[in-house]
């Protein structure tokens, strides 16, 4: 009898290892919760994509809930995420800021010149300082912020059209009813 | 076309993997010396196939052929030709072809040195490892294709992950894997061992020098990646308890103990059963190893993609291959069971307390790596556990190891008598106890240093008593047989080794500090000088090279050249500067500019001053020369050696007359 504990012992080991399959591919491993949550979003203060003698800051966005995307042309699941902003981001009813993420102007301007632009606004931090603030893993991100400056929601990983239904817009209708 | 060759050579390799599994167990079943004899031929077909589609992917390297998806994904026309080789091993499909490469050298080599093995236990062996290579070439094949074209192709590819352009990592993977494949051969023998129901001593001698080369080779693979994660990672650290490396450093603690059993079982009979155990084990975590580093079901700093599909296929080979021979184990166990008794105090009592030791050592890792995974299914949240956990219990199970290692050779076999053991105790203990009082006087009380110091003296007098007391109570020329030379070696490697962790642990000195060019800052009793930030560059990249100047109360030590590497696509990479050093390293690690507009101006910088590190490595390639030395006893050949001579007998005798 005790020439099968081995043989128990691993298969304990391979049910906890099947488990580990199981549990990676139906939870999300980067759902980490993002300590920034329901805090105040760092201060930024970045140039436009477009027109990099303009910034655009936390305080000028100031008064209005609005959507941080945060992409890069370099991006592989970007190119996944993008299809579904530029069908469902002007359906939000809220501004959504294109964060592009350590990225070279030029290419990214080549980039959303090829797949379309989703965003009203497209901000660029090259060397990722800020990103490191917001707590950014890797693109692509999304955080839902409030018009007092404070993150209501964070997404890591693409968006997509069950996470937008179910879990970003009961967000920004809770946001707009908040409003007075 | 080429790469469509390789793949149909892979394919025609599995083909003739799958003779050589199913025919000669058949035949081994049946008595069929024909489907017996299918092993050899098959094993060596296979072989020239593996090899053939290994070519082929290293000429695709080397001729830039980005219609290759591997191959784009992992060169670009900038990467040296050299690293461009390495390249094919740089990520997961071509690792994995590596990987069935050595298992087909080995299985080769077995082939060809094994004529005295009796037919059917050799078939057995054969097919086992044809098993296990089938089951890596569907997972090639089905899963992880190296072949796979990507059209329309790319002008360049992208690039070999900057942290592997290493000399130290372009053999790092070979060597580990042969060190993990080469387990294979001792799990073969004793599945072979238990389908025909014996074990015989004579199968074990012939197996030990296959275990003992495959350690040796785990072992300097494990101190070449170890010295990497040193001399690049710019961490200054040389082992972190990392999931992937605990990957390769569980069998290598189960080849401890699996070396010694075998000794036992050879020489005395004994622990039959628990030998067969330990070759089960370590192969088994060799390919648990190969699971945790694939499936991703773990995260770690060795970032290599991950794919469910592929976790699900190895944990189902898995399940089978381990399962599978731990039942055959309970099943048969009994049957090749037995061995003569022995005393408390006796040579097998020794190593068996030895083998407890790092099994349970090795089950300890196993259980932390594992740690999060746990964490995760009894829903504790989040929780892992760190270089803490190993730190405490690891010492704690080596103690008893270190303690008893003196008095290995002393213990005779069956029986011992106690005055020779006396005898080491008091010489290696007074000696022990003399120098940790005088390395008191030098380490400022740090009792990590004097404990390291103490321990290492014990094991090393230890070792050199009895290397005296051979010299003097035998004849010339029998001295030191390659396997006791092996022993000695490997022992006193402990020693070295034992220093080497416990006084750079405990006496190294780490420094962050900010600094503009020409300022001075004091780190362990050596001034380091920063005199400012130049460009550079490589075949591939660019580099910030950060000049410091080293000197000793005003006399110049060494003038070091920390980098920040860009490499093409943008990645960037940092190589630590090291002034090597018997009692010491020097060790500059360049951090970020303070502002990113002024590079000429102030920098942060790691400084370290590191005390005998050198002696971790240096201990790790005396237990790997140990490994081998040991392996080439003629002991071990003498069976073939007769036969060969009878043999080629005929054709001795006419050239002489």
């Amino acid at each position: 009898m005790s020439r099968l504990l081995p043989f128990f012992a691993f298969v304990l080991l391979a049910i906890l290892l099947g488990f580990g399959i199981w549990w990676n591919s139906s939870h999300d491993p980067t759902a980490v919760p993002s300590p920034l949550i329901n805090k105040p979003a760092p201060a930024f203060a970045l140039p436009k994509l477009d027109d990099p003698a303009q910034t655009v800051s936390k305080e000028s966005m100031l008064g209005k809930p609005y959507l941080v995307n945060v992409f890069a042309s370099w991006c592989f699941a970007c190119g996944e995420e993008h299809p579904v902003l530029m069908a469902e981001a002007k359906q939000l009813g809220i501004p959504v800021v294109g964060y592009d993420y350590k990225d070279e102007p030029a290419d990214a301007k080549a980039w959303l010149a090829q797949h379309g632009n989703p965003y009203d606004i497209v901000i660029t931090d090259q060397s990722g300082h800020t990103a490191i603030d917001f707590g950014v893993y890797g693109a692509p991100e999304t955080f839902l912020i409030d018009g007092k400056g404070v993150v209501r929601y964070k997404r890591i990983g693409p968006l997509t059209p069950d996470v937008i239904a179910q879990q970003l817009m009961p967000a920004i209708a809770a946001l707009q009813k908040e409003a007075p | 076309m080429t790469p469509e060759l390789g793949q149909l050579a892979l394919i025609l390799a599995l083909m003739l993997a799958l003779a050589q599994s199913i025919l000669p167990l058949l035949g081994a079943w049946r008595g069929n010396r024909a489907l017996m004899a299918v092993a050899r031929p098959a094993a060596s077909g296979q072989a020239v196939f593996v090899a053939l589609a290994f070519a082929i992917l290293v000429w695709a390297f080397l001729h830039f052929d980005f219609s290759v998806q591997y191959v784009a994904d992992n060169s670009n026309l900038q990467l040296p030709w050299y690293y461009r080789i390495a390249a094919v091993w740089g990520a997961h499909e071509g690792s994995m072809l590596l990987w069935v490469l050595i298992l087909n050298v080995w299985t080769v080599a077995l082939a060809l040195f094994s004529r005295q093995l009796p037919e059917v236990f050799l078939a057995r062996v054969l097919s086992v490892l044809g098993i296990i290579s089938v089951g890596f070439l569907c997972f090639i094949l089905f899963t992880s294709n190296p072949f796979g074209r990507l059209l329309p192709m790319p002008a360049d590819g992208a690039d070999l992950n900057p942290v592997l352009q290493d000399p130290g990592m372009t053999f790092h993977p070979p060597v580990l894997y042969m060190g993990y494949v080469g387990f294979s051969v001792a799990f073969a023998f004793s599945i072979a061992a238990l389908l025909g129901g014996s074990m015989e001593q004579a199968w074990v001698r012939w197996a030990r020098p296959w275990t003992n080369a495959a350690w040796a080779f785990l072992s300097c693979g494990i101190v070449a990646g170890s010295w990497w994660a040193y001399a690049e990672l710019g961490w200054g650290g040389w082992w972190f308890w990392d999931p992937v490396e605990n990957a390769s450093f569980m069998p290598w603690l189960v080849g401890v103990a699996l070396i010694h059993a075998q000794a036992v079982t050879e020489k005395r009979g004994s622990l039959r059963a628990w030998t067969i155990l330990l070759s089960l084990f370590a192969f088994s975590l060799s390919l648990l190893g190969t699971f945790l580093v694939r499936s991703g079901i773990l995260t770690s700093v060795h970032a290599f993609a991950s794919d469910p599909r592929r976790g699900t296929y190895i944990l189902c080979f898995l399940a089978f291959v381990v399962g599978g021979s731990l039942l055959l184990y309970a099943l048969r166990a009994p049957k090749v069971a037995g061995g003569k008794a022995f005393a408390l105090i006796s040579r097998e009592s020794a190593i068996l307390i030895g083998n407890l030791m790092f099994t349970v050592a090795a089950a300890m890792v196993l259980l932390g790596t594992l740690f999060p995974l746990l964490g995760d299914a009894l829903n504790l949240g989040k929780i892992s556990v760190g270089p803490p956990y190993f730190g405490l219990l690891f010492p704690l199970l080596m103690l008893p190891v270190v303690l008893l290692l003196p008095f290995g050779p002393y213990l005779r076999w069956g029986k011992s008598d106690v005055p020779a053991l006396k005898q080491v105790l008091v010489r290696a203990g007074m000696a022990a106890a003399a120098c940790a009082i005088i390395a008191a006087f030098f380490v400022e009380g740090q009792l990590k240093a004097i404990a390291g110091v103490a321990c290492a003296v014990w094991v090393g007098v230890g070792v050199v008593l009895y290397i005296v007391k051979r010299w003097r109570e035998m004849p010339r020329g029998r001295r030191y047989p390659a396997e006791m030379a092996g022993m000695l070696l490997a022992h006193f490697g402990v020693a070295i080794f034992l220093i080497g962790v416990l006084l750079s642990e405990s006496l190294s000195v780490t420094r962050d500090v900010r600094m503009s060019p020409g300022q001075v800052a004091a780190v362990g009793g050596y001034e380091f000088r920063f005199d400012g930030v130049t460009q550079t560059t490589g075949p591939n990249w660019v580099a910030e090279q950060g000049v410091v100047t080293v000197t000793r109360k005003g006399a110049p030590i060494a003038v070091m050249h920390p980098q920040k590497r860009t490499y093409t696509h943008e990645r960037v990479q940092t190589a630590s500067a090291v002034d090597p050093g018997i009692t010491r390293d020097l060790y500059v690690a360049l951090g970020e500019p303070m502002d990113a507009n002024h590079v000429e101006g102030a920098w942060a910088l790691r400084l370290y001053t590191k005390p005998f590190i050198r002696w971790i490595w240096g201990g790790g390639l005396f237990m790997m020369l140990g490994g081998f030395v040991s392996a080439a006893d003629r002991r071990f050949r003498v069976k073939r050696d007769a036969e060969a001579t009878q043999t080629i007998t005929t054709p001795v005798q006419e050239s002489q007359a």
